[in-house]
């Protein structure tokens, strides 16, 4: 939920308005808060800079066409606009055209992350988590997320059946999530 | 969930996009008449964007947020497009009700020219679009074929003799992108033609091209047709070979050639 922060940042909630209604400061603001997040995720995916810059250009400029896209009562702008940015960038991977419609991504989760110091301090938690996780679970969901392989890819990668896939990439986002809730 | 286990893991799986098959096509018709496991999926996405912070750290250059803003100043939302101004009234048309029935048929006349020529205008648009698009993909893979840390980068010389001719083939393999460029080639004889060869690992020359050289003897040859999907090449090969054909397999003598 995009919450005002303690400093005097206007919430999420007010760009989003802004936004809605064609302020174009609006979002160069949203950009100045989110676009580290939305780059970040696409060059560890794509491993190149330019082609994260075009995914960081495409993300918000979907989001200036259709502000509508984003569901506000579903969670924080930054969480939707990472996982956007993650989806299109293993679009971009797989040389293949978007598989799903931006309005159609809702997302539930709780993590504010329109500060610098809220982001800082959850992707340090994150990584933490992801440090504690046994080697095999780690990279099976750093594939299936940061790769775009499916369960059937990654067992046959790894030798492991699928089965065993499925139950470590599960138990791997579940065990973020209770990290959070805690 | 509860009730819902069996698809706990694929539900998990969908979230990250990595669920596919049939598995996939049975989960959707499930989430279409399930709110509980649409809320967990819509919860395990959050959990993806969690894991989407462990990327955090680089931060774009700085061109990027002159790019985004140029591209929304190109773009103004909430601003209403200019109202048309009514069209004049006819004032004969109360006095004069054939004049006016007369005017609409030549006007309807005139729409259907319109329509005809836009009509035409549309198609002739359209198959410009299209091969600009064919053009760009082209150029696209002439790029990766060039740039690409996968694409073998090849040299073929040929003997002692200065000037000795020299060609460069990049060749992109996975995306069956093959750049030939030469230098130094000596004028064709008349009724000949040189041909590059893409030689497999079976040793079966696959044909790759004919090409001339211009008057300072370069040449290139661009994605030639014809090449099979992913095939992979052990040495490219030129040879000189009659302009009239068949140019399936080499029969003429050979120029240059260098292994990958």
């Amino acid at each position: 939920m995009s919450s005002a922060d303690p400093k005097g940042i206007p919430p999420d909630s007010h760009l989003e308005s802004a936004i809605r209604s064609g302020d174009q400061n609006a979002m160069a603001a949203l950009y100045d808060r989110y676009s580290s997040i939305v780059y970040s995720v696409a060059l560890r995916v794509l491993g190149d800079t330019g082609a994260a810059e075009d995914v960081l250009q495409d993300v918000f400029m979907q989001l200036w066409r259709n502000p509508s896209a984003f569901d506000s009562s579903r969670g924080s702008l930054g969480a939707w606009l990472a996982v956007i940015a993650r989806n299109r960038a293993i679009d971009t991977l797989r040389k293949r055209r978007p598989e799903s419609n931006i309005a159609d991504i809702v997302i539930s989760v709780e993590t504010d992350m329109a500060s610098d110091a809220d982001r800082a301090r959850s992707a340090e938690k994150v990584r933490g988590i992801l440090g504690s996780m046994p080697a095999a679970q780690r990279s099976a969901l750093e594939m299936a997320y940061f790769e775009g392989l499916t369960h059937t890819e990654i067992a046959a990668k790894t030798g492991e059946p699928l089965g065993t896939i499925k139950t470590r990439i599960r138990a791997g986002l579940l065990a973020l999530r209770k990290a959070f809730q805690e | 969930m509860t009730g819902h286990e069996q698809y706990a893991e694929d539900l998990a799986l969908y979230a990250l996009g990595s669920l596919q098959g049939d598995e996939r096509a049975n989960l959707e018709k499930h989430l279409d008449t399930c709110s509980s496991c649409r809320q967990e999926l819509e919860a395990l996405r959050g959990d993806g964007a969690l894991l989407a912070l462990a990327a955090t750290g680089p931060k774009p250059p700085q061109r990027s947020r002159q790019r985004l803003v140029d591209a929304i100043a190109k773009e103004p939302r909430g601003s209403s497009a200019p109202i048309p101004a009514p069209a004049r009234q006819f004032n004969l048309w109360a006095f004069f009700g054939w004049a006016a029935a007369v005017g609409m048929f030549l006007v309807a006349i005139q729409l259907r020219r319109q329509n005809t020529s836009l009509q035409v205008a549309v198609n002739s648009l359209g198959s410009v679009v299209g091969s600009q698009t064919i053009e760009l993909e082209n150029a696209r893979r002439v790029v990766d074929t060039l740039t690409s840390p996968e694409a073998h980068t090849v040299t073929l010389v040929a003997g002692k003799t200065p000037p000795q001719p020299q060609g460069k083939a990049f060749y992109l393999r996975n995306r069956t992108g093959l750049v030939f460029v030469a230098n130094n080639l000596a004028p064709l004889p008349p009724d000949k033609i040189y041909e590059l060869w893409l030689i497999p690992p079976d040793g079966k020359p696959i044909p790759a091209g004919l090409f001339k050289p211009d008057a300072r003897g370069n040449a290139s040859v661009i994605n030639p047709p014809g090449i099979p999907a992913g095939v992979e090449a052990n040495t490219f090969a030129v040879t000189l070979e009659a302009a009239s054909g068949p140019h399936d397999a080499p029969r003429g003598t050979g120029v240059m050639a260098g292994g990958v």
